[in-house]
């Protein structure tokens, strides 16, 4: 190290601050400079690889530690005390001694910190070191060193199912077509393989990588945390901009997949990478309940100044009174005494130190503790598990538990929230003529039923031969198969988890193709001598092509089929052998459980005999099947089935967007068999079993501005450029035109008006809709674009826009082909779910994206609207109109709900509203008078909404309604309503992990909603909630006995009971059983909570923990100090009892009285409960008498020795501990009892009807629900709503809203 | 196929299906209404009323004579004389006579009591050093700071014992004399010593070391607290095992009274010799007051109670009365409650609702 002035140093920082900050990067690869010192190195500026997540150093662990602890008010508070206690004027305790509480808090609080913070340090150290590989000039190779090591403008070499170190630009891969699969889960979850292309001509790769070749400049953008983006250029000598984005990044974390090696270049290390970036810590959320406890805490303040004040003036009079100067006041060391007046303003203090734990700071600590106890139960909860990802809930924020106990509003995501987000394929209209799939429907429809139908659907399939040789394990394990049936789920698992492939279920994967549309497209192969010309091939093959799925072997190794040629894991016969193994493991279940069920057999094959009246037999096959190679081989060309070395069954899609997949399967299901995808090419089979290649020139990806996305391939036959587009249909049908075929004009018109229809109609049926469009680019076109393209692609600034325009350049003049109808099935117990929530009085709305008929039909399949429900339809384009139409409804709704007919009916209003209305209804001025409305609805459904949207609606009705709000979704689009929401939970579904990152809960599945409100939310909820009232209560009646005996001690600060048996006695003796009962209590089965989601209303609104109900604790304690006080003092008054004598039978009996106080709070006794308690008990004893017996003069002015000793052998102090605890609770003992017996609460109902048996249980929550019910049945019966003037103005039907409303509307007016 | 799944299986992360997990733990839960607890309330009531009768019978065979002797008899000429400061010095005794009707049988208990004294002021209770106390020779030559300002007398010598408590030591005496029917008057034998806790004389107070030498000599060096008359080792010269700091009066005084209105024992009625083998005997007592204390200071009163004790402490009617209204209002929600069980829970219906 050579020396170098400061001022050097100071200005190096300065530049290395001036280049971090830059909004753009200039890189430079390290080797030219390799062996320098460090500052002269171009890229010296930004931080290596090694990173440091600890807060502490070794060194300055207790000033910061300190520090970030005095952060907290309570803390201050403690010392402050402390210090006081130090002024000897004002001293009620030995300083020392008073030094001891907060020394507790604070070193168990720095020990916890430290031991976490260590944990840190060690992974840090072991992921520091783990070893990579980093190209040096000198060795001319690359070398084998730490992660720590690798800098910006270094270049790394990852090899297979390694880990990247840094974000790294990829410059080489090990695969020829120059591409690198990586699995994200590490970062985002996601375990579908990603696929990164190269950089190409940027440094020689060809034979072997030459780093030393790189001599462009990388400029890059400033780090940021969007895993999903990055902006790039490598500019090379020649000033030639290359651009690059996150297709060719590396990202730190990842694990390299399916890729020999592949070499890059880093861009960002260490802290800068975007995985560190988006590593947060937990989420610091403070609750509902916390934010009404700071109230309390005020009032206890108050209440301290208050009793504080009292002894202050009480000492004053009680000094005036005195008639000389007794030998009891002692002065001070001058022999000189105070005025009273100034004694009375000491003694404040002194009374504050005193009473201090009326304050309860040890609460903090407790509901932090009980917080960590509730989580550790939610997280372990087995019903909470989803066994389809092995996933258990996971808590993100772990101080908002108890919120879950009080939601009022619940915002969802349709889709992946309600919908599994696995799309199966329904129907398709080709060239305005529609094709149902009956039969495909038939097989859905089946799976509905309950899981026994499921499997026997299964057992139709013919057994192909091959499966024989597995015969041997077939019949060997029935239990399996019993397992198999409690749970269908499972059976997708076991028979799906070794493929590994994202979205090939077999729900998805499977596809029974129409037979009118079989016989076209075989009618169309042969009849076409050019087979594009035929729209019904086109249409298949943009189905197959106009996609971003990534297609693998679903073998056990992940490995991904790279090119046809290359396609050599197919003959390993171990790989197939073990593929085969697992297939036949899973179809063994299906075959052995049709053994238990013949009888449903028989009738379902009945049933699909009957529908397939005249199927030849080639497509019964199908129409079973599995196996698509039977299929291509019988319909067209048999000679071919063997000859293929890759069979199609073998292959799985994964795509980031489960349509994709469905589209990819159904177009396979046709026999247009999506072989292979690099970035240059695509490899389709066709039904004839010929494989065509396509060369792919560019993917537009999709977008949510444009709503569509293309794929520019060129046809290895006609040699054509052609682009396949697919989108929404409002964002395809603009764009269509007609110059490709003049004369077709009038036809291709009625095309797209059928098309139209079609696509309705699937909306209404709840299906998500996909247009498919062709456009035939001509050479010269496609130059002059494609030289646009690269300009926009290498641009840094406005990249997104220039890509944007470019590809909205092109997408014009496109020719409709024809849609497709894809169905997202509903999660499992959905509807369940959603009637069990509004049971417990909470209003579920819906934001989607979709289109408010798809939307509409959801509602009504997941129960959120039922048929006898009101439904206003709200579209409106202007907002005057929307004005008069709001207060219009508004004045209705209001009528309807008042009037007396409508008393004795539970007609429920369901508001549907739009994206557009809805951002009218939001403005300002309207805002108040829609959310009146609003609250008037049973549901809400919002459709087309954007993200933004979302999160506003999310905050108005938030603050507007003042109510408890939670927000569920699963996609990027609902982070931001997430983040608004009191209580955001994430689905980690399909969508990736964004949400899940956002939100305090993640689950797996909707249904877990169910019981993570209506059981844990109540559950936590009245635990917390009875724990911190307790807490005030205990340290109320605790403190209040020091008090009353000032009014003994002439308000002179005397504690009757040793300081260090006041602190054990809130540290360990009573610290335990509440923080217990604050975890473990359980007032109602999590049975009977599920059973009678009514129950969860107790917590909702201010619920159990209310200004009542904490006064009522309050003069509780108040009432119970009296007594445990006024008891004791009466009966020994006149004797010969001693202070500290006084005070032990004191503190025990408060002990008593404050456990006993406990029991009668906690409503299951469980052994955990048992030992707790009378540990506290056996504690309590022990530590006092061993404390009494040693400490002869340990704690000077009071001196407790052997004092507990004497009075257990005293039948005066049994007697006193007897009556004074039984005077005590007897008020709160009674009222319980005469609550419970006058008028019993819901949950005491409940908690009387789970002692019964487990039917009778049963029978009778059926009773109460359907009491309940009753009202809600009732409209039903009735044949018209009472509500003759609502018709008019609202829309009562969910049809689409038309102009012709509004304009009424506005005539009525 | 059919392997057991483990923790490493394709469920790895699936919970523990145990009832600790699950909270599933079997529980007692009991529920607080009418029904269930009417037999407790009654089975309360009753052994409340038991014990509250046992009690009161117990308490009624107690006898207690209290005697305010602050300006009684002859008492109210040294009362005068100790209101003036410069009086402190001189002696002043004075006698009382009081008739006790009915004997007291038994163990009698001779306490002298203070009324309005608070011992119990925090400054008060501090000001005195436990080690000192305890025989700690460097403590005793150098006594905490909390005896301040009774820590060194006004020469700089040290103060044995130190502090305000010790300082404010109850100096009155008293002989009692008893004078019966016939017969001449005896005086009444008092033990007064053995009458601490155990452990305070032989723990918590002891005397410094003394390796051969005599108490003076040991607490040669120190002074004797403001108002005393005598220093610590004067203050039993007879019985060694009485004298210094493990003076019985003076660990008595030591142990502070937790109200203002306290008494602290004198003596317990020697009963080896008649008349006194069963108790003090009905008749007229003088008793002979040493007058010492002054009390006009705080407007305190002096007294002398003798009493007998019960197995539960001295004569205390609050204890069996307390019982007795608890138990009364035990019943009486009892009975309110069998009132509401008769109306509401008789069976159980009203919670099916």
């Amino acid at each position: 190290m050579t020396w170098r002035s400061p001022l050097a140093l100071v200005r190096d920082a300065l530049r290395g601050q001036r280049a971090r900050e830059k909004d753009l990067r200039n890189l430079a690869s390290n080797l030219p400079y390799e062996g320098l010192e460090r500052a002269k190195q171009p890229n010296c500026y930004f931080p290596g690889n090694a990173i440091k997540t600890t807060k502490y150093t070794l060194l300055l662990f207790i000033p910061m530690n300190l520090f970030e602890q005095f952060h907290r008010l309570a803390n201050i508070y403690f010392v402050g005390l402390a210090i006081l206690n130090f002024v000897p004027v004002v001293s009620a305790f030995q300083p020392e001694v008073a030094l001891i509480p907060i020394c507790v808090v604070l070193s168990l609080t720095a020990l916890k910190d430290a031991s976490e913070d260590f944990r840190r340090y060690q992974s840090d150290r072991k992921l520091n070191n783990t070893p990579c590989l980093i190209y040096s000039r000198k060795e001319q190779q690359f070398i084998k060193r730490h992660w720590k090591d690798v800098r910006v403008g270094d270049f790394v070499k990852v090899v297979c199912n390694e880990i990247v170190p840094a974000d790294l630009l990829l410059l080489h891969t090990s695969d020829p077509s120059g591409v690198c699969h990586i699995e994200t889960s590490n970062l985002d979850g996601e375990i579908n393989l990603k696929q990164r292309k190269m950089m190409s001509g940027v440094c020689i790769s060809d034979p072997e990588f030459e780093p030393e070749s790189f001599n462009s400049a990388v400029v890059c953008e400033k780090p940021n945390n969007n895993l999903n983006h990055f902006k790039c250029y490598v500019e090379k000598p020649n000033k030639e901009k290359v651009g690059a984005g996150i297709e060719s990044l590396l990202l730190r974390g990842c694990t390299v997949r399916n890729t020999d090696h592949a070499v890059g270049f880093v861009v960002y290390a260490g802290h800068e990478t975007k995985a560190m970036l988006n590593n947060k810590g937990p989420r610091y959320k403070r609750s509902k309940l916390e934010r009404k406890l700071n109230t309390d805490v005020i009032f206890c303040v108050i209440l301290l100044f208050t009793m504080c004040l009292i002894g202050a003036l009480g000492h004053f009079l009680w000094l005036q009174a005195l008639p000389g100067v007794p030998p009891y006041l002692v002065p001070d060391g001058n022999g000189h005494l105070d005025s009273p007046s100034l004694s009375g303003f000491y003694m404040f203090f002194t009374m504050i130190i005193l009473l201090q734990i009326l304050i309860p700071i040890s609460l903090y600590v407790s509901i932090e503790l009980v917080k960590i106890g509730q989580i550790f139960f939610i997280t372990n909860d087995i019903d909470l598990h989803d066994e389809g990802t092995d996933s258990r809930v996971q808590c993100k924020a772990l101080n908002i538990t108890e919120d879950l106990g009080q939601i009022e509003y619940i915002f969802s995501d349709k889709t992946g929230t309600l919908t599994e987000n696995k799309m199966v394929f329904r129907r398709c209209s080709i060239m305005g003529t529609e094709y149902a799939h009956k039969e495909n429907a038939i097989r859905l429809a089946v799976l509905d039923v309950p899981e026994s139908e499921e499997e026997v659907i299964f057992n139709q399939q013919p057994r192909p031969p091959r499966i024989g040789w597995s015969l041997d394990t077939e019949d060997s394990n029935p239990e399996d198969t019993r397992h198999h049936h409690d749970n269908r789920r499972k059976s997708k698992v076991t028979g799906n988890a070794q493929s590994d492939a994202a979205f090939s279920s077999l729900l998805e994967a499977v596809v029974i193709p129409d037979r009118t549309l079989l016989q076209q497209i075989s009618r169309a192969e042969s009849s076409s001598s050019s087979r594009n010309i035929d729209p019904h091939l086109d249409f298949f093959l943009g189905l197959a092509i106009c996609n971003t799925v990534v297609v693998s072997v679903a073998t056990a190794q992940r490995q991904r089929v790279s090119g046809v040629s290359r396609s050599d894991q197919t003959s390993n016969p171990l790989d197939t052998l073990s593929s085969l193994v697992k297939k036949s493991g899973s179809r063994q279940h299906f075959f052995t459980s049709w053994q238990h069920k013949p009888k449903k057999n028989r009738t379902i094959s009945e049933d699909s005999v009957e529908e397939e009246d005249h199927v030849k037999p080639p497509v019964k096959i199908e129409g079973s099947g599995e196996t698509n190679k039977l299929h291509t081989c019988s319909l067209h060309a048999p000679s071919q089935c063997d000859k293929s070395a890759m069979t199609p069954d073998n292959l799985s899609y994964e795509a980031e967007s489960p349509d994709e997949a469905a589209l990819v399967y159904a177009a396979k299901a046709y026999g247009f068999t999506l072989l292979a995808r690099t970035p240059d090419s695509v490899t389709v089979r066709l039904p004839s079993g010929e494989d065509l290649v396509f060369q792919v020139l560019d993917t537009l990806t999709f977008d949510y501005n444009r709503k569509r996305m293309s794929v520019l391939v060129r046809h290895p036959i006609t040699k054509e450029y052609v682009l396949y587009t697919k989108g929404a249909d409002h964002a395809i049908m603009e764009l269509l035109a007609t110059p490709y075929a003049e004369h077709l004009s009038g036809k291709q018109k009625n095309i797209a008006a059928d098309t139209q229809y079609h696509l309705d109609g699937y909306a209404k049926e709840g299906l998500r809709t996909l247009c498919f469009t062709k456009k035939v680019v001509s050479d010269k076109a496609y130059e002059s674009w494609s030289v646009n393209r690269q300009r926009a692609l290498a641009a840094i600034d406005n990249r997104e826009e220039l890509v944007m325009d470019t590809a909205v350049q092109l997408e014009t003049d496109l020719s409709l082909l024809g849609a497709t109808g894809i169905e997202d099935r509903l999660q499992e117990s959905v509807p369940e779910t959603i009637m069990a929530l509004r049971e417990a009085g909470i209003q579920v709305w819906v934001l989607t994206g979709d289109k408010t008929e798809t939307a509409v039909n959801i509602g009504y399949a997941c129960r959120l609207l039922e048929e006898e429900d009101l439904v206003i339809n709200m579209s409106c384009g202007n907002k005057f109109a929307f004005t008069s139409m709001l207060d219009c409804t508004l004045e209705e709704v209001r009528r309807f709900s008042e009037d007396p007919r409508n008393v004795d009916t539970t007609q429920n209003i369901s508001l549907v509203i739009d994206g557009h209305t809805l951002t009218l209804a939001l403005s300002s001025d309207l805002q108040k008078r829609f959310v009146d409305l609003a609250k008037r609805c049973r549901t809400v459904l919002c459709c087309r909404v954007t993200p933004l949207q979302k999160s506003r609606v999310v905050t108005v009705v938030r603050e507007k309604l003042n109510v408890m709000t939670l927000a569920v979704g699963d996609g990027a689009n609902d982070v931001s309503m997430i983040q608004a929401a009191d209580v955001g939970i994430g689905i980690s579904g399909q969508e990736g992990m964004q949400a899940v990152m956002a939100s305090d809960f993640a689950i797996s599945r909707f249904k877990h909603l169910k019981k993570l409100l209506l059981v844990h939310g109540h559950w936590c909820y009245t635990r917390l909630a009875s724990m911190i009232i307790y807490f005030f209560y205990k340290n109320v009646a605790y403190v209040n006995l020091l008090f009353w005996h000032q009014f003994l001690c002439g308000f002179s600060g005397t504690a009757m009971i040793d300081y260090w048996l006041m602190i054990f006695f809130n540290l360990f003796f009573t610290s335990v059983p509440p923080i217990m009962f604050g975890i473990m209590d359980k007032d109602v089965s999590a049975e009977m909570l599920l059973g009678v989601p009514e129950l969860y209303r107790t917590g909702q609104g201010t619920g159990e923990y209310t200004f009542k109900t904490f006064w009522i604790s309050m003069l509780d304690a108040f009432y119970q100090s009296l007594v445990c006080f006024f008891i004791p003092y009466l009966a020994y008054q006149d004797s010969d009892i001693d202070v500290f004598t006084f005070g032990t039978p004191l503190n025990t009996i408060s002990f008593f009285t404050i456990l006993l106080h406990l029991s009668i709070e906690i409503k299951a006794w469980t052994v955990v409960h048992w030992v707790i308690m009378l540990g506290s008990v056996a504690l309590y004893f022990i530590v006092t008498l061993a404390y009494s017996a040693i400490c002869v003069t340990c704690n000077p002015p009071s001196n407790p020795y052997w004092i507990l000793q004497r009075q257990m052998a005293d039948p005066m102090f049994y007697l006193l501990c007897i009556i004074t605890t039984v005077v005590a609770l007897l008020p709160r003992y009674m009222f319980h009892v005469l609550r419970n017996s006058i008028a019993p609460s819901p949950l005491v109902k409940a908690r009387h009807l789970d002692r019964l048996d487990p039917s009778t249980r049963d029978q009778c929550m059926k009773m109460w629900r359907s009491f309940r019910g009753i009202a809600q049945v009732k409209p039903s019966r009735l044949s018209t709503p009472p509500s003759p003037t609502l018709e008019t103005p609202v829309d009562i039907h969910p049809h689409s809203p038309t102009t012709f409303d509004i304009m009424w509307d506005e005539r009525h007016h | 196929m059919g392997k057991v799944k483990g923790k490493s299986g394709p469920l790895a992360r699936r919970p523990d299906n145990s009832a600790f997990k699950q909270q599933r733990l079997p529980a007692w839960s009991p529920m607080l209404t009418a029904t269930t607890v009417l037999p407790f309330f009654y089975l309360m009531a009753l052994i409340c009323m038991l014990l509250g009768v046992w009690l009161l019978l117990t308490v009624q065979s107690t006898q207690e004579i209290k005697l305010d002797y602050t300006e009684a008899g002859t008492c109210d000429m040294c009362f005068e004389k100790r209101k003036n400061v410069s009086n402190a010095a001189q002696i002043c005794t004075c006698t009382v006579v009081f008739p006790i009707k009915k004997a007291l049988k038994g163990d009698v208990f001779f306490y002298y009591g203070l009324q309005n004294f608070h011992q119990n002021l925090r400054r008060y209770m501090d000001s005195r050093d436990d080690a000192q106390m305890v025989g700690r020779k460097t403590n005793l030559k150098n006594p905490s700071s909390y005896c301040e300002p009774f820590m060194k007398d006004p020469n700089g010598l040290p103060i044995a014992p130190c502090g305000a408590v010790a300082n404010s030591i109850f100096n009155d005496t008293f002989t009692l004399t008893y004078h019966g029917s016939s017969g001449p008057s005896i005086p009444v034998p008092l033990l007064r010593k053995g009458i601490t806790w155990y452990t305070d004389k032989n723990v918590k107070y002891r005397n410094p070391k003394n390796d051969n030498m005599t108490l003076a000599q040991v607490f040669e060096g120190t002074a004797r607290p403001l108002y005393w008359q005598k220093p610590v080792y004067e203050l039993d010269l007879l019985d060694p095992t009485n004298n210094g700091f493990i003076n019985d009066d003076l660990i008595i005084w030591m142990r502070e009274a937790a109200f203002p209105n306290f008494k602290k024992l004198y003596g317990v009625l020697y009963r080896a010799k008649q008349p006194f083998t069963k108790g003090l005997p009905a008749g007229n007592y003088t008793i002979n007051i040493s007058y010492n204390f002054p009390v006009q200071y705080f407007r305190g009163r002096k007294e002398v109670v003798l009493t007998t004790l019960t197995w539960f402490g001295g004569q205390n009617h609050f204890l069996p009365i307390a019982y007795l209204v608890t138990s009364c209002l035990i019943l009486l929600i009892a009975i309110i409650l069998t009132v509401v069980w008769w109306k509401f829970g008789k069976n159980g219906k009203r919670l099916e609702e």
